[in-house]
């Protein structure tokens, strides 16, 4: 099964907002395209086996590649851009693809936007003049209930990310070791006004395990936090209260 | 008012719109943090998958709906087809709240597609019912995982005029 990218637009002028939203899809298609590590043709694919450089590929790869460094540098080998050896950037081309998404169709002009790449959400401007957005941090715990619910207000871009093993069941593996995340964790949830990095972030304190996954956390500049152990114990950052609803 | 008026069309044609984007599905659901194990399983998929959305783009329409604009009403989605088969739901309304969403028809051919609806479709369910309850706009860390219900969902709901 997959994730399936969902678009709430708001405001603007139809045949404007319209357009930039093809073009929003279109890039989510090529970003398929070209970051794909299942599709053996796909430029990432390519520049793996040393076939081409990055300056061959698409801009957007040396773009990608360069957060993706930064975020494993900021993460301190929390963070990998590669997987068994490999160049396998596809925990950040999400995050990014959906934030770039955003962007395009903000910048049409419509003044409201919410891009939800499979649980990962991206908003900008609100829905309403006189109303935030408003995203649920779903429980893992308590399927179907809601562990928190975060509000843009005050904030013209807000990012919701989580990282966790409800989901898919263990997917997140320790990128030093290269065996599944021993964490105590069930879910982290990062709140931050970019998605590239909220994403990011929440991959890797979920690796990270509750205790240093918070001190980290903490010690980021606009990134906070909600962690929930397997004992069902949640945690926060100082700053997340701000942004609760 | 007006803004909600204008925004109606659109984002329906979104939601059609990103049903076609399932092509990423398998990129997107690989974290570079992905066990070979688990990543084996949906790759033979992912090659001849790109298009599994490609069915139901540009049908916005197609809902029926039956009772009136008040009180309960049961509204069905169109049938969104996805690699694994056709999707289906229902969702009943009362006074404009979901009350119940169920699924119509969902792939359950082989053992896997029926463990996989055993969870994936309470879930959705559920999902969808709480964030109704919640007035909220979106769900983080929800288990998005079958574009077919939520897409189907989503026509049911745009032709109950929500």
């Amino acid at each position: 099964m997959g994730t399936v990218f969902s678009f709430d637009v708001r405001g603007g002028d139809p045949g404007a907002v319209r357009a930039a939203l093809d073009d929003a899809v279109a890039g989510l298609r090529r970003a398929d395209a070209v970051f794909s590590t299942y599709r053996e043709d796909s430029q990432v694919s390519r520049l793996a086996r040393g076939e081409i450089t990055v300056g061959e590929c698409d801009a957007e790869v040396a773009e990608v590649l360069g957060l993706g460094a930064e975020a494993e540098r900021a993460a301190g080998g929390w963070f990998s851009l590669r997987y068994a050896g490999r160049l396998d950037p596809t925990g950040i081309v999400k995050g990014w693809a959906a934030e770039r998404a955003a962007r395009r169709i903000a910048a049409a002009g419509a003044s409201g936007v919410s891009v939800n790449g499979g649980g990962d959400v991206q908003l900008l401007g609100a829905p309403e003049p006189d109303r935030p957005w408003r995203v649920g941090v779903s429980d893992p715990l308590r399927p179907g209930g809601l562990a928190a619910v975060v509000s843009t207000a005050g904030a013209r871009e807000l990012a919701v990310a989580t990282s966790g093993t409800a989901e898919r069941g263990a997917h997140i593996v320790d990128p030093r070791t290269g065996r599944p995340a021993r964490t105590d964790l069930v879910s982290v949830t990062v709140v931050a006004p970019r998605l590239t990095w909220a994403d990011c972030w929440a991959t890797a304190a979920f690796a990270r395990g509750a205790q240093e996954g918070l001190a980290w956390l903490e010690s980021l500049p606009d990134a906070e936090a909600l962690l929930i152990t397997a004992d069902d114990e949640v945690r926060c950052t100082r700053g997340l209260a701000a942004h609760l609803d | 008012m007006h803004a909600l008026k204008k925004n109606r069309p659109l984002r329906r044609v979104v939601l059609a719109s990103a049903a076609t984007v399932s092509g990423l599905v398998m990129l997107l659901s690989l974290k570079p943090h992905t066990l070979p194990e688990v990543a084996a399983a949906p790759a033979p998929a992912a090659s001849g998958g790109a298009t599994a959305g490609s069915g139901t783009t540009g049908s916005p329409s197609g809902g029926s709906s039956s009772g009136h604009t008040t009180g309960t009403r049961t509204v069905t989605g169109r049938t969104v087809q996805t690699r694994w088969g056709p999707v289906q739901v229902r969702v009943t309304l009362k006074n404009g709240r979901i009350t119940d969403v169920t699924a119509v028809a969902y792939p359950s051919d082989n053992p896997r597609d029926q463990e996989i609806n055993s969870y994936a479709l309470p879930q959705l369910r559920r999902e969808a019912l709480a964030a109704q309850s919640a007035s909220i706009d979106a769900v983080s860390g929800a288990s998005y995982t079958s574009q077919g219900y939520i897409g189907s969902l989503q026509s049911a709901l745009d032709s109950a005029g929500r």
